[in-house]
């Protein structure tokens, strides 16, 4: 985008100042479009050092033109010479953008387009030229990128190439990388010293390219009848390649735990509106995974109520998901449960019918089919950290939003008038009412809170997985489980149990499989409560029971 | 006059309690065998044209209908008399299914796509070269019976152990029932469980040598089906009359005082559990011949939890509620998947809603308290005249 920008920008600028003054930008303009005038008429022995003098005008278009050139994009019209970027479109017409001003043409016929000539040798050069334009970009990260090209496929050119230009890179990255590019040529077709030297150097390198090339530099070594040069070697590619895998498996380590972290945080979202209205209030509410799944569609919907406004989508989607489920929670209490109260069996059939309802709804509204929600543009990409190690911005983000949900959670049980009487009543509903609670009140809205943010889970829910009906149903048995195995009443054994499950899971994944990892879980947990019926973090005195 | 309506009335209580004791078993096989009789005579005498012809399809129709009576009645067993709410009973019943589906499976013989003698197709698909172990003895008939007792007994048996002895009961053991039956969902849906995976165990051909095709059969089917709720149904009467069947009932109202009175209330919920699973299984292996198809979507929990929608619609305390309950809604179920698809699941959703709000009884609650109107009435029409 910003290349387009100040291309056009200088375009204005050029188109502006070539009628008052002839400076030099102009001047170097007006040289570009002659040298592009040669192209046409250029023998293709001739040619590279035209492609030499067409580099140096150092235009925003040079860069385009050449990789044009490069990928058999570029064409001249048979009549006028002019030289244009041309694309096959359907029905045999040629696309046409002139390639200094950007303008386009009418489509022409393949037969009125000339391919302006390459070979191979004057690939291979424009590469290099491509590689020294990049390598010398004011950006960052077109440096970076460059640099990573070059590491893919070593040769003796990119080597000189950066060996010219390493010097004057400020960036330690780029630097360190450049560095890198070059040990790994040095490796490949250096001297035994030369390649000792560089194995020293990229030890511990974390780039695929480097173990390939350490690994295939060991499989070419003869097994038998080592000269005494080349054991060393051998014993020096050996000890880098444990480096490198020792580094890679701490990394995926990590990694593991990261995923871990991330599910675990998925679950705890999914299950602290439970751990509200299961957990400290003893309302068993089997339409859970149907708030979240609420939640989920309000994202949706919002997203096509306003598609102009996809990167803030999110961002209005938790507070509008948080009331959308959060009302139709309060429905359910004042319709359905406040009815069945002291009777937990058929509160739970209650509100499994509830949930069927819900589901259908959605499915008669919205369709049975899952539905698209566009992630904006900050959740996606990732963070990379080293070659083989990156964090997925919208793990990161989800982890640190559900650890935000938790606490503010925890601060409005603990710290507002609300949370007070929800604790009171949830403890000694009487006792509570003789003090002037409004209990039912109460009970309404702790029932409202937890289902609004099962409907903030499912906003991030639908970030990961497809929204579709049974979105909730996929979440309530774990949800339970995860209250269930934190213990009753306890949101910092909810926070626990999440993080701890997620984090089984995705570790026993390598060894098993995911579906069998899910089910050794399930397994575990029952035996686990069959243990300790109470839970992690069992409730201890009075309120016990 | 006085002496008469006392008499009256004594006659009027001994008749109840003669009713209430006995007449639901009787009147229940009763009906069980009139409905087999005039089906099986609507279904062999009458002409496809005549009025009274009973098709084949509907035949097959009411032979699953018995099944998940059979079911209903193994729900209601742990549920209405101890107190037990399983959400996995789905899980026995499958199992069962599947011990009847791999004895089926073997049935088929060389006349599979693959044409392998010894192996399913499904293995021969997955490139297996020999019967997992737990396949070996799926050929005789004996072992399908065993299994199909001993497959939904055995888990019961460990789950309810666990479960129980430790204590784990109301919504907490609901749950974990659920659990239960979705790891086995999650499970059966793998392949290399060795149990066809998502596709589960189908193309039948025959059983104990008649083809499943022919109309004979599946009236057969039928006629086993009522057979077997019969005799669960007076099992189940026997076992809820007993005196373990007290000390269950008595569990469900009030398990710590059995405790105190001195009676382990865990071995009895344990005994009652299994044969529960068990009952279960033999509905699972009557249903699978009749469907032809066994997969591991009857393990999802969905499934289980429509089966205590049976139970709750029909009335829990009795036994031929469930029975009566199972019947209506899956007659409704096929009514509506057949009218409209779309509504089924909210008129299943609403049932949910309004029988336990309204008729926590059930439809077998209603009955009593309206031969009681009419006694009433029949009362204060004598005592007038």
């Amino acid at each position: 985008m910003h290349r387009i920008y100040l291309l056009l920008l200088l375009i204005f600028i050029s188109g502006q100042s070539a009628a008052l003054q002839p400076d030099s930008d102009t001047q170097s303009n007006s040289q570009l479009s002659g040298l592009l005038n040669q192209l046409p008429k250029t023998k293709l022995r001739k040619m590279a050092p035209l492609i030499e003098k067409i580099s140096q005008t150092k235009q925003p278009q040079t860069r385009a033109i050449l990789q044009f050139m490069l990928d058999g994009e570029l064409y001249y019209l048979r009549a006028n010479k002019q030289v244009v970027h041309a694309q096959s479109t359907e029905n045999n017409l040629y696309e046409l953008t002139d390639v200094l001003t950007q303008e386009s043409l009418t489509p022409v016929k393949k037969s009125r387009l000339s391919k302006v000539k390459t070979n191979n040798r004057l690939r291979s050069t424009l590469r290099n030229i491509l590689a020294k334009i990049d390598l010398t970009d004011d950006d960052k990260q077109i440096r970076l990128q460059a640099v990573q090209q070059l590491l893919s496929s070593p040769s003796k050119q990119s080597a000189a190439i950066i060996t010219e230009l390493i010097d004057d890179e400020t960036d330690q990255d780029v630097r360190a990388l450049m560095a890198t590019t070059l040990a790994l040529q040095q490796l490949k077709s250096g001297s035994s010293d030369e390649k000792l030297i560089a194995l020293e150097q990229l030890s511990g390198s974390l780039e695929p390219t480097v173990k390939n090339e350490i690994v295939s530099l060991l499989e070419n070594l003869p097994n038998k009848d080592l000269t005494a040069e080349q054991q060393i070697l051998k014993s020096q590619l050996t000890n880098a390649l444990d480096e490198i895998d020792n580094r890679a498996s701490f990394y995926s380590a990590i990694e593991t735990v990261f995923f871990g972290l991330s599910l675990g945080s998925v679950l705890l979202l999914a299950a602290i509106g439970l751990a509200i209205t299961f957990g400290v209030m003893g309302v068993i509410n089997m339409a859970h995974g149907e708030m979240i799944m609420l939640g989920a569609y309000t994202t949706y919907v919002i997203q096509l109520a306003f598609p102009s406004m996809i990167e803030y989508s999110l961002l209005i989607a938790v507070p509008a998901a948080f009331l959308v489920s959060g009302f139709v929670g309060i429905l359910i209490e004042r319709g359905v449960i406040r009815f069945l109260k002291g009777r937990p069996l058929e509160t739970l059939l209650a509100t499994f019918g509830i949930s069927l309802v819900l589901q259908q709804l959605v499915r008669t509204i919205f369709s049975p089919l899952n539905r698209q929600v566009v992630s904006p543009e900050w959740m996606s990409g990732s963070w990379q950290i080293n070659p083989i190690f990156s964090l997925t911005y919208n793990r990161l983000y989800i982890i640190l939003f559900s650890i935000f949900v938790f606490v503010s959670l925890l601060m409005i049980l603990k710290k507002t008038s609300l949370g007070l009487h929800v604790r009171a009543v949830s403890q000694n509903r009487d006792m509570a009412r003789a003090l002037s609670i409004k209990s039912d009140w109460v009970d309404a809205i702790t029932f409202g809170l937890g289902s609004g943010i099962a409907g903030v889970a499912g906003v991030v829910l639908s970030q990961l997985t497809n929204v579709g009906p049974n979105l909730g149903q996929a979440y309530i048995i774990d949800s339970f489980l995860v209250v269930v195995f934190g213990g009753v009443g306890n949101l910092w054994g909810t926070l626990v149990a999440a993080m701890s499950l997620g984090l089984t899971n995705k570790f026993l994944e390598p060894l098993t499989g995911s579906v069998l990892a899910n089910i050794i879980v399930l397994v575990g947990l029952v035996l686990f409560i069959q243990k300790r019926p109470k839970g992690l973090f069992p409730q201890k005195g009075r309120s016990a029971d | 006059m006085n002496t008469s309506i006392n008499q009256d009335i004594n006659q009027n209580n001994q008749q109840q309690s003669l009713f209430r004791s006995r007449d639901p078993l009787h009147l229940t096989i009763g009906l069980l065998f009139i409905t087999t009789i005039l089906v099986t005579i609507g279904n062999l005498i009458f002409a496809e044209s005549s009025a009274f012809h009973v098709s084949d399809y509907t035949v097959s129709l009411l032979g699953k209908y018995l099944c998940y009576a059979l079911l209903a009645l193994a729900v209601d067993l742990v549920w209405g008399y101890c107190g037990i709410l399983s959400l996995g009973h789905g899980a026995f019943f499958t199992l069962g299914g599947y011990a009847m589906g791999m004895y089926l499976m073997r049935q088929i013989g060389d006349r599979g796509v693959y044409g392998n003698p010894d192996l399913p197709d499904f293995m021969v698909f997955l490139n297996w070269t020999e019967l997992p172990w737990f396949w070996a003895g799926s050929n005789s008939v004996i072992w399908m019976v065993c299994m199909v007792f001993l497959g939904p007994g055995l888990l019961a048996f460990i789950f309810g152990s666990l479960a129980f002895r430790s204590r784990v009961s109301g919504v907490y053991l609901s749950i974990m029932t659920q659990a239960m039956t979705y790891a086995l969902m999650l499970a059966f849906f793998r392949n290399e469980m060795g149990f066809g995976g998502n596709n589960g165990l189908t193309d039948f051909k025959e059983i104990f040598g008649f083809s499943l095709q022919s109309p004979s059969t599946k009236l057969g089917l039928f006629i086993a089906t009522a057979i077997a709720l019969a005799l669960a149904y007076c099992a189940c009467h026997f076992i809820v009359k007993s005196k373990m069947g007290r000390v269950v009932t008595a569990i469900r109202d009030s398990e710590s005082r059995v405790r105190f009175v001195g009676y382990k209330p865990e071995h009895y919920k344990v005994w009652i559990f299994v044969v529960s699973a068990m009952l279960a299984g033999l509905a699972g292996a009557l249903y699978v011949p009749q469907v032809g198809i066994i997969n591991p979507g009857e393990f999802s929990p969905l499934n289980s939890i429509e089966m205590v929608i049976w139970v709750a619609v029909g009335g829990r305390n009795s036994l031929y509620g469930a029975i009566i309950g199972a019947i209506i809604v899956s007659y409704a179920k096929t009514r509506f998947t057949a009218i409209m698809p779309e509504a089924w699941l909210f008129a299943l959703g609403g049932l949910f809603v309004l029988v336990t709000l309204l008729l926590p009884k059930g439809i077998a609650g209603l009955l009593p308290s309206i031969k009681q109107k009419f006694a009433n009435t029949a009362d204060s029409v004598e005592a007038k005249s």
